[in-house]
């Protein structure tokens, strides 16, 4: 007993590293006018080494679609935990803003966060947003290549 | 059963399936012109050939495209500028720009959503499954129809709405089922309902980190022809980790970007493959002949709808409601109606009514559904069948007589069968009576001997009602009181007397037509459309009881015409005589089939006297396309009662009547038309010779002595009167 309390509470702090510490972000991701259906996002982080970390936030229901957000498909086999943090795609013009709970360990720590985009018949837009997990990033935009006229985290 | 579930989803969900087939239709369009404008590739061309070009061009080439219709699009970024374009295979040029047609992803939205996101999307995937259920309801009525699956194509009868429903159904079913299954499947796939998801991405094999393999020799490009592509993605410019991702007709691989080596292969499996074979059927791309096949019957769609809601509304006008209807199964008495105009329907719920009370299951339907295989707890059969024109089977017993002759034996429950119809008809209940010659010679044991109800007299029916009670072993009263006709208010527009001096008073009346409702114009009911010949009813006012009347106009004229001789006495024609323009009258249409002249070039002879001359009149009136027609027309004297004087002098001299014989009883030389008609024969034996028609109207006396004067005129020619009735080639409107 004593022995599985112990290993609980490793794997616990191995999966939520200073989950006391976790504070609430906002992402912001605002798109063009690009003229098509909406557009499917994928918000996810990868860690200093590039490996994927975790996924953010997902846009768009269809998991027959997920595969054109191309990276972050492969990154995560199509099949990563995505319960409790996916929602409607998001129009043409309109802005996706969504609440995630983020530890504090994971800021100024060589963690990216990436945005995936892809609208249908058009071009897949992977990795179209890469942007260093910082605290001194908070409140900043970055226009993206394809779809995001503008994505920013703020604490 | 199938007509309920074929009737009630059609027309609730009518809106639904006519939108989707109407969008439909519109994109089955887009394949062949995409098959038409795109470049495609030269045979034999591979991947490795198409990219290499590419890359030429476009040095930062991200993803290469190739849709089934072979359109080939490319994306890519040089020097910061992203571009893309639909290109020119064989030249690597663009052609056209890459956007998506606004026009195509609008009624594709509406097609798949309704615009209304995943509540739309399975808003149209439930129009799929009701287009679907309709479908195969509606091939089981088609097929009772004809007789069979296998005389599908046989001719059909009947009123023309449902005879073009069912034409347009019998060549639209094959598309249909394929569209709603297909669509159905594809909806299944879009909800994640199926396995059909490519194989997930294997862990790719670490990529080499190094770059630079030139894209025309790698291995895995070079063996795939561009006709088997579906996409190429390209590394991301400067990540040494990333590799092309090629998919194609089979599956998905990753190659290095450095060593050109093939790093994973993934097959597609069977759902995947299943689902890319059934949105290439549903949409028609790569197929476009398949696609503008499919679009063509999807039109069907909304005319079938139309069509199908004017024979429910015509059904629902002449069939009263038979309430508390029996299933066929369990029944122990089977009404089987023969009916035209839906009056014989009205005797039959009476029936229904009177038996149900008494206790028993019973089930009505039309005769054309006779089959003794679905009621087989039947401990009798009760057929009430009018007759059409001269003893042909009524609309509601359509193919009842060859569907008796082809069964094995008759039902053991036994028969009766009633006769309606009109005494004054030759061949009164002629169908009726062929009916139960039928069954006798089948050996179907009657039940009660056959009897009629003439000019749907309640006595006639009544006393049937008690002899079938006695026969039954209990006590049943048919209380028929026919259903009052809807009628509408005429307004009187013109009005013009005759006859006064020779103690006829005759008098044309012209109506104007009544505005008519969206549903009355679609189904053709109520005043929208009438012809000369067909029957004004009007009700007079204090009697419940209709008059009929001859019309000698049709709603080409723009108005109702009659005329009305005055009845010493007669309430009705008391009335109409006396109307003064503006006043109205509540009066209904009957048609009246079997006295059109209808649209053949073959001559015609009109024989009538006083106010019979209406219809012919009528017909005289529309023949502008001056077909051959002799009028002979009885009068009492032609200063008083020449009804339509002027206008036959009019129509004479502008071709539309050939020849006007008149006879007078009354002044210099008194005759009658059978006189007229004795004294010069020429028109009626030239007309029966060259295959023409004799249309007789008038009263009961006077039609007795034309016939009586025309048997002798044909039998010196060796012809017979009985021989032309048969052909109806002489036809009688009497009153």
């Amino acid at each position: 007993m004593k022995r599985m309390l112990a290993v609980l509470a490793l794997t616990t702090a191995l999966v939520c590293p200073g989950l006391a510490m976790a504070r609430p972000v906002t992402l912001t991701t605002t798109l063009k006018n690009y003229g098509g259906n909406g557009a499917y996002v994928a918000i996810y982080l990868t860690d200093a080494k590039g490996a994927y970390a975790r996924t953010l936030w997902v846009a768009g229901r269809k998991a027959k679609y997920y595969e054109h957000l191309s990276d972050w498909y492969r990154a995560t086999g199509g099949r990563g935990a995505i319960d409790g943090i996916t929602g409607a795609s998001v129009g043409s013009g309109r802005t996706l803003e969504v609440s995630v709970e983020l530890a504090d360990a994971l800021f100024d720590a060589g963690y990216t966060v990436h945005v995936d985009t892809a609208v249908e018949d058009m071009r897949d837009a992977p990795n179209e947003i890469a942007v260093p997990l910082t605290k001194a990033a908070s409140g900043q935009t970055v226009p993206g290549r394809r779809y995001v006229a503008g994505f920013g985290y703020r604490l | 059963m199938i007509r309920t579930a074929h009737r009630w989803p059609g027309i609730a969900a009518l809106a639904l399936v006519a939108t989707l087939s109407l969008s439909g239709a519109a994109l089955s369009v887009f394949p062949a012109a995409e098959r038409l404008v795109a470049p495609q590739a030269a045979p034999g061309m591979s991947v490795a050939e198409l990219a290499a070009g590419l890359q030429a061009a476009h040095p930062g080439i991200e993803q290469i495209r190739r849709a089934p219709s072979g359109r080939i699009t490319a994306y890519w970024t040089d020097d910061g500028v992203a571009g893309s374009a639909v290109i020119d295979p064989v030249t690597a040029t663009a052609v056209a720009a890459a956007a998506p047609d606004p026009l195509e992803r609008w009624l594709t939205n509406l097609h798949r959503a309704l615009f209304l996101g995943d509540a739309g999307r399975i808003g149209a995937a439930g129009g799929a499954a009701i287009m679907l259920l309709l479908t195969l309801s509606g091939s089981l009525l088609v097929a009772r129809r004809v007789g069979g699956w296998r005389r599908w194509f046989r001719p059909l009868r009947g009123p023309l709405p449902g005879r073009i429903h069912t034409e347009m159904a019998r060549l639209a079913v094959p598309g249909l089922l394929l569209s709603s299954v297909t669509a159905l499947w594809l909806a299944a796939s879009t909800f994640g309902l199926l396995p059909d998801q490519g194989a997930p991405p294997r862990p790719i094999p670490p990529a080499s980190g190094l770059t630079g393999a030139p894209v025309a020799e790698i291995p895995a490009l070079v063996s795939i022809p561009v006709a088997s592509l579906r996409r190429l993605d390209f590394p991301a410019a400067g990540d040494r980790t990333d590799v092309f991702t090629l998919k194609t007709s089979q599956g998905t691989g990753y190659v290095d970007q450095g060593t050109g080596a093939t790093l994973g292969w993934s097959e597609d499996g069977w759902w995947a493959q299943a689902s890319e074979t059934v949105y290439m059927l549903h949409t028609g791309r790569g197929v476009p002949v398949l696609a503008l096949l499919l679009g063509v019957t999807a039109l069907a769609v909304p005319a079938m709808g139309a069509t199908g809601l004017a024979v429910w509304l015509a059904a629902r006008r002449g069939k009263p409601r038979v309430t508390g209807n029996a299933a066929a199964a369990p029944a122990e008495t089977v009404i089987l109606v023969g009916s035209e105009g839906g009056s014989t329907w009205g005797f039959a719920a009476t029936l229904h009514r009177a038996l149900t009370r008494a206790g028993q299951l019973v089930h009505v339907a039309p005769m054309s559904s006779f089959d003794p295989a679905r009621t087989t707890a039947a401990r009798r059969y009760l057929i009430l069948a009018a007759t059409y024109g001269d003893g042909a089977a009524p609309a509601s017993a359509d193919r009842f007589l060859d569907r008796l002759a082809g069964m094995a034996a008759a039902p053991a429950a036994p028969l009766a069968v009633l006769g309606f119809g009109d005494s004054g008809f030759p061949d009164f209940c002629g169908y009726a009576r062929r009916v139960e010659a039928a069954a006798r010679a089948k050996g179907w044991q009657p039940l009660l001997p056959f009897a009629t109800v003439d000019r749907q007299s309640p006595q006639a029916f009544a006393r049937w009602g008690s002899a079938l009670g006695a026969a039954l072993g209990i006590a049943l009263e048919l209380d028929h009181r026919p259903a009052p006709p809807a009628t509408v208010p005429l307004t009187l527009v013109a009005r013009r007397e005759f006859g006064q001096d020779v103690q006829a008073p005759a008098t044309i009346l012209r109506f104007a037509i009544p505005g008519t409702s969206f549903a009355a114009c679609l189904s053709g009911s109520g005043f929208a459309r009438f012809q000369a010949g067909d029957l004004l009813g009007i009700v007079p006012a204090g009697s419940a009881v209709p008059r009929f009347y001859s019309l000698a106009s049709g709603s080409d004229d723009g108005f109702l015409e009659i005329a009305v001789r005055r009845q010493a006495g007669g309430l009705c024609s008391g009335q109409l005589t006396t109307l003064p323009c503006g006043g109205k009258v509540d009066a209904f249409l009957r048609r009246n089939p079997q006295f059109h002249a209808g649209n053949a070039a073959t001559p015609l002879v009109l024989v009538g006297a006083g106010t019979g001359i209406a219809p012919l009149a009528g017909f005289v009136r529309a023949n502008t396309r001056r077909r051959a027609i002799h009028l002979i027309f009885g009068m009492r004297h032609p200063d008083s009662d020449f009804l339509y004087g002027d206008a036959l002098t009019g129509w004479l001299a502008d071709g539309r009547l050939a020849t006007l014989t008149t006879a007078s009883s009354r002044g210099a030389s008194p005759r009658h038309v059978q006189d007229a008609l004795a004294a010069d024969p020429t028109a009626i034996l030239d007309a029966v010779r060259h295959g023409g028609r004799i249309m007789v109207c008038g009263g009961r006396a006077m039609a007795a002595g034309v016939a009586e004067a025309i048997a002798r005129l044909l039998e010196r020619q060796g012809l017979s009167l009985a021989q032309l009735r048969t052909e109806g080639r002489y036809v009688e409107d009497v009153y």
